[in-house]
């Protein structure tokens, strides 16, 4: 199996593993880097010999990063892969949805866990990202740190003492950091407590959004909440006022729990276990389903409603539970829905049984 | 023919949709049928404002004020990637590094209204940074010199005092260098 396809195929990722800080509500911590070449117009602005160029540029300085990471950071061109793996590297976050469209010249580079990447001719010519499961803002801080040093060390990049590193938009300026932290909100969600964290952040100014879905429903509970000012604090400042928020968020969230497990426990052990049987046993399963249901089976896990499971199932849950993922492992594009359903279902049955330690009660 | 929802405006949708109540037929306005998203078959993602529509605005507000006070900036340009501040107020997004030299005057009370400040206090790249990696240490270690010396630790400030000594000699012969060259 080829390098590409390890990355594709793998359903297991480093970030997403049940392990950390307050992981029974925080998934995964991320930090971004903007960064920029000095002397080539950034890529909204770069035709593309100059697209070009920056990426050889960067390809040049990877061997430094490889040194500073010990690790081996495998390339992808975009252009080179189908729509249909973009589609499955941009569910496993590895790259955005700008990089999606716009494949010409762009590339990613990333690591076999999975959990760092360095995007190139994204907005700007460089963003680094760093994943790590639970809360924990620190590891990756100074990963990418570790990156962005690599990179510096070869590469001009676009500095000024006063404004900082510069990028395409204004609103990345400065550190050029976004860090962010994909929250698991099922009790503030059933409780309706999620709209007035939605509302609150933009005083802290941090903004939430949730990872699927709108306002009004927001399938798998899942949000994602970042820092949205990025110049006049330091990077430290900025992943503090975050964990603070964050770690706000959290006691509410436990707060919530507590009280459904408190005051309708068997309502939600009810929703718990079909989530369970479900997830174990139906032969057809949409991709909102498979959000909805391991949402409660976490919730379930997390409480101790549910025993004779490891956590660790949710992640490759939601990996296994997107329908790129399915098409390409399936090497066809052209799946009906059924057939994506009835795979989906195939495959979460099979890692349900995987991680099933005992099922008696 | 008025709209079958608001009944004001000027039907200029007309949907016939067959489903499990048999035919149904709507008449709407233009506004009308922006709101029936599922029914016209339009994309929630069509209708989700981005961060670039609230910066052009603020581009677009800023260069008013500009144009009042100094009767115009349309002409600028960036020297570089050639782009100029009506491509700003476009696109929302900047062209080059050297935009940011072109066009401080106009850039930096927009990062004020976003950010709340224009002065950076983070990471400072090694190489390109200049002396301000130096500049920021000494200014570090003063701070904590005054603190020591607020609190009577005196052997701890002499050592202090000794570093940032050195420190400032290091970066009058750096600036020292630079000016020769």
């Amino acid at each position: 199996m080829n390098e590409l396809d390890t990355l594709l195929q793998a359903s297991k990722v480093a970030w997403l593993t049940a392990e950390g800080d307050d992981s029974d509500v925080v998934l995964a911590s991320r930090i971004r880097l903007a960064r920029n070449l000095r002397q080539l117009p950034f890529p909204n602005r770069a035709d593309l010999a100059q697209l070009q160029k920056a990426d050889e540029s960067l390809q040049g300085a990877m061997p430094a990063v490889e040194t500073a990471l010990g690790e081996h950071m495998t390339r992808v061109d975009m252009e080179n892969i189908s729509g249909l793996q973009r589609e499955v590297l941009r569910d496993k976050q590895l790259i955005s949805d700008n990089l999606l469209k716009n494949p010409q010249h762009r590339t990613v580079y990333c690591n076999d866990s999975q959990n760092v990447s360095v995007m190139v001719n994204e907005d700007d010519h460089i963003r680094i990202q760093c994943l790590t499961p639970g809360l924990n803002l620190e590891t990756p801080l100074q990963k990418a740190f570790a990156v962005d040093d690599a990179l510096e060390g070869q590469l001009d990049i676009a500095f000024d003492e006063k404004m900082g590193y510069l990028t395409a938009c204004p609103t990345n300026m400065g550190t050029g950091l976004r860090a962010s932290v994909l929250l698991h909100l099922p009790g503030m969600v059933y409780t309706r407590n999620v709209s007035s964290i939605i509302n609150i952040s933009p005083q802290l100014g941090l903004a939430v959004r949730p990872l699927f879905g709108d306002e009004k429903e927001q399938p798998g509970c899942l949000f994602q909440i970042a820092n949205q000012l990025t110049l006049g604090y330091s990077e430290q400042e900025l992943i503090d006022n975050l964990r603070g928020a964050v770690t706000e968020i959290v006691a509410h969230e436990r707060r919530a729990r507590k009280a459904l497990a408190l005051y309708m426990k068997e309502r939600l052990e009810d929703e718990v276990w079909r989530a369970v049987g479900t997830l174990s046993y139906a032969r057809l399963l949409s991709e909102k389903e498979v959000l909805e249901l391991a949402s409660r089976l976490r919730l379930g896990l997390d409480l101790k409603l549910i025993r004779g499971i490891a956590p660790e199932c949710y992640g490759e849950v939601l990996i296994s539970g997107r329908s790129s993922f399915l098409q390409n492992l399936a090497e066809n594009e052209n799946l009906t829905k059924t057939e994506i359903d009835r795979l989906r279902a195939q495959h979460v049955r099979k890692i349900l049984e995987r991680y099933r330690l005992r099922l008696e009660e | 023919m008025l709209c079958d929802d608001c009944g004001r405006k000027e039907a200029v949708v007309h949907i016939t949709q067959i489903g499990a109540d048999g035919r149904v037929e709507k008449h709407l306005c233009e506004s009308c049928a922006a709101a029936y998203n599922d029914f016209v078959g339009v994309q929630q993602d069509g209708r989700h404002v981005s961060v670039d529509d609230f910066l052009r605005g603020i581009f677009g507000s800023a260069q008013g004020q500009e144009n009042k006070a100094s009767g115009g900036t349309g002409e600028l340009s960036c020297p570089h990637c050639g782009m100029s501040y009506r491509d700003f107020r476009q696109t929302g997004k900047i062209g080059c590094a050297a935009c940011y030299d072109t066009f401080r005057g106009q850039l930096e009370p927009i990062l004020r209204r976003i950010h709340g400040s224009s002065v950076h206090r983070g990471k400072i790249p090694h190489r390109s940074g200049g002396t301000l990696e130096l500049k920021q240490t000494i200014a570090q270690l003063s701070q904590q010199l005054k603190a020591c010396v607020e609190q009577e630790e005196y052997e701890k400030a002499a050592e202090l005092r000794d570093k940032v000594r050195a420190l400032k000699q290091e970066l009058q012969q750096k600036e020292g260098g630079q000016d020769h060259e």
